[in-house]
């Protein structure tokens, strides 16, 4: 996997040694992540019911589905953010390169370097430019030469000539499609496998729009990328796979019911040709 | 400021919707004629509100100028421009002074003084304290406010000077006084008023505020960050929060009380300093300026905790968010993003608890204020007293006077606390412009 980073010339022996995930050799078939049986509650509340997905290396997979089917919540489950805010409780196993990430020796912050994560929301820090990329690597204990970093995440990012002058300015003081790919450029920096994206364009005009699209093409060359859409186009412009997760409509036990995996296969296919009547449903509009 | 023309607009409405006859054929009863008499009716009530705030506040201040300044008569029992042969006591050397004053108190007395400090180690200016005390005597036998002396100056520098028995004419001066002064700053507690200053309450009130902030806002802000930050929301702590929260409404009395039980009867070996080897018996009870400020800082600890919770709470959780998506650990985004972040709030919830702390007296009596010492505070080990404690002192007292030196005492509170808001203020923006 690292002999298809070339762009990148930051050698990942440049972090401080790292732990369960270090030797980045494909002990599982060749996935990014895979979940097994994956189930999210909060309290009471049942968010998400034995999912099991295989995520492809080095390819974009889109997660659509209808509001409050649960997108979110599986994205968050795959860099373990769900436990930080609620009590989620998580059941099921989530395989990132062989290791099930919930196993109690796993450290949830390695996790998060490995698997980083894209918002909704462009959330740069109130930071100099310069700073929201490095540091992230910084507290990883990023040992390399820290300006040649910045310069190669945010060319990764697609950002590095509009904001090559001023690195030194707020990244608050960039518009809102380039506080994305700031945003995306620090994600770069801390060299994760995986970069998890939750709507990453939903708050932006669609020329930023097409742009991080674009940016996502890209970055699957060096990166497995997982992104939620809202946006049918977006999922069937950018992504090499799609889940379809939906509302389990059998299970009326509870008050809400919880979100399920319809469907997943190679975009071409779900698109034209799904195999089952609610994708078809979902994607034609007639729902959701 | 679109308030006043909305009435306005409404007036000419076109469709004359706002009759207030009754119910329109829609079904609506716009009545807005009436609905905008009664807004008006509450705007007057809010702006009389803020009008009677203002006004009470003004008079605050006025009143308390009206005490601090003015003409005052003044009787010497012997002119001191006599006693140095026409030149001010000021400008005569130290051994001249000495000799005044011994040719003018018994001698008795002048050994006295030589025995409690020799005259070769007195400075000028404590031996002309020496002689106003015991020789030159002023009195304050009569003084006008500050609006009287502005109002009728010219009655009072005609009548003032005369009719004061048992005062020559030459000895009865007419003066305008200003009650704050460099000398009323810089002159330790006397128990002439003309002479008495508040260097000794000023210093205690700086040494209690100090050891009460270095107190308070370390634990203070720490356990907002664990509250914040790290506690899970079970029973227990939700049953700390409230009790926080009821503290920072506890009089401030009983914080004076709890002062009292902890810092100096069970404490006393620490807070009278026996433990650090000091010796002074009037300090071994413990009522030391390290017992107030401990008590301060106890006092105001809920209310840095209170606001160092809101200020961290302000922060966007999606920086956190951010942040941990990283790979950083909570410290660690706690302390790159979220302190920076509520760093303005928390100050300005430590400038507020200062401002608090500064004014209050009744733990500080209850602690155990000195109510009348000359000497500077040395250390945390020393007797105190702090301005709000020297102001109630002198409003007690039964002459009229040092109800001039309280108003000039209060002037100073005000502007001390007033420049220790600025000068936090200050330094908040500061913390809130940087990157």
């Amino acid at each position: 996997m690292n002999e298809t980073r070339t762009a990148t010339s930051v050698p990942q022996t440049a972090f401080a040694p790292q732990t369960a995930f270090a030797p980045q050799t494909a002990r599982n078939g060749g996935y990014a992540i895979e979940a097994k049986d994956l189930s999210v509650s909060y309290d009471d509340f049942l968010a998400l019911k034995g999912v099991d997905l295989k995520i492809e290396r080095h390819k974009v997979t889109a997660i659509i589905g209808p509001s409050g089917c649960g997108k979110s919540t599986m994205l968050r489950a795959f860099n373990r953010m769900n436990e930080l805010f609620r009590a989620a409780r998580t059941q099921g196993e989530v395989l990132f390169n062989g290791v099930n990430i919930y196993r109690d020796e796993v450290d949830p912050v390695e996790v998060r370097r490995r698997i980083g994560m894209v918002f909704q929301k462009p959330n740069p820090f109130p930071k100099s430019i310069y700073e929201n990329v490095a540091w992230g690597a910084r507290i990883n204990g990023y040992k390399g030469d820290m300006d040649d970093l910045v310069y190669q995440s945010l060319t990764q990012a697609a950002l590095w000539g509009e904001v090559k002058d001023k690195l030194g300015q707020s990244g608050l003081s960039l518009s809102g499609g380039q506080q994305q790919r700031l945003c995306i450029a620090r994600t770069i920096a801390t060299r994760p496998d995986i970069i998890l994206m939750d709507e990453p364009a939903s708050a932006l005009d669609p020329i930023a729009t097409l742009r991080i699209e674009e940016l996502m093409r890209q970055l699957s060359q060096h990166y497995t990328i997982i992104v939620v859409t809202h946006n049918m186009q977006q999922a069937g412009r950018v992504s090499d796979y799609t889940a379809f997760l939906s509302l389990d409509g059998t299970d009326d036990t509870r008050s809400h019911a919880p979100g399920v995996l319809v469907e997943y296969g190679p975009t071409a296919r779900i698109f034209s040709n799904p195999a089952n009547q609610m994708t078809e449903d979902y994607i034609t509009g007639r729902f959701g | 400021m679109s308030k006043g023309r909305e009435r306005r607009a409404v007036r000419s409405d076109p469709w004359q919707v706002g009759g207030g006859s009754g119910i329109e054929g829609d079904g609506f009863a716009p009545r807005l004629n009436r609905r905008h008499r009664m807004a008006n009716v509450w705007r007057t009530v809010f702006r009389l509100s803020t009008v009677v705030g203002i006004l009470a506040l003004g008079l605050l201040l006025v009143n308390i100028i009206n005490d601090a300044f003015g003409y005052v008569a003044i009787v010497n029992t012997v002119d001191p421009l006599e006693l140095g042969e026409g030149r001010p006591l000021e400008e005569l050397p130290k051994e001249t002074l000495v000799q005044i004053l011994e040719a003018n108190v018994s001698a008795g007395l002048f050994r006295r003084f030589a025995h409690d400090e020799p005259f070769e180690e007195r400075a000028s200016g404590d031996v002309i304290n020496l002689i106003y005390e015991n020789v030159v005597k002023p009195r304050v036998v009569n003084q006008w406010t500050l609006l009287e002396s502005l109002t009728q100056r010219r009655t009072i520098l005609t009548q003032g000077p005369v009719d004061y028995p048992g005062a020559s004419e030459r000895s009865v001066r007419v003066r305008f006084e200003s009650w704050v002064d460099v000398a009323f700053i810089t002159s330790p507690q006397s128990a002439d008023a003309t002479r008495a200053g508040i260097r000794t309450a000023i210093l205690g009130s700086l040494w209690t505020i100090a050891i009460a902030i270095l107190f308070a806002f370390p634990i203070g802000v720490g356990a907002a960050i664990y509250l914040e930050e790290y506690a899970e929301e079970t029973q227990l702590n939700k049953l700390i929060q409230t009790n926080i929260n009821n503290l920072a409404g506890v009089p401030s009395i009983i914080y004076g009380i709890l002062g009292l039980a902890i810092f100096v009867r069970a404490l006393q070996p620490l807070t009278s300093g026996a433990l650090f080897g000091m010796t002074d018996p009037t300090t071994a009870n413990g009522r030391t300026i390290i017992s107030a400020g401990l008590t301060l800082g106890l006092l105001i600890l809920p209310l840095i905790i209170i606001n160092a919770q809101e200020a961290i709470k302000a922060v966007p959780n999606s920086l956190r968010e951010a942040a941990l998506a990283l790979g950083a650990t909570r410290w660690q985004t706690v302390w790159s993003h979220v302190l920076p972040n509520a760093m303005s709030g928390i100050l300005t919830g430590a400038i507020l608890s200062v401002s608090r702390a500064i004014g209050e007296t009744a733990p500080l009596v209850v602690v155990g204020a000195s109510t009348y010492i000359t000497s500077d505070p040395n250390g945390p080990f020393a007797k105190f007293t702090t301005l709000p404690i020297q102001i109630f002192q002198w409003t007690t007292r039964p002459q009229s006077v040092f109800r001039n030196i309280a108003a000039a005492a209060i002037v100073v509170l005000l502007v001390l606390l007033l420049s220790m808001n600025g000068a936090a203020i200050l330094l908040r923006n500061r913390f809130s412009k940087r990157l």
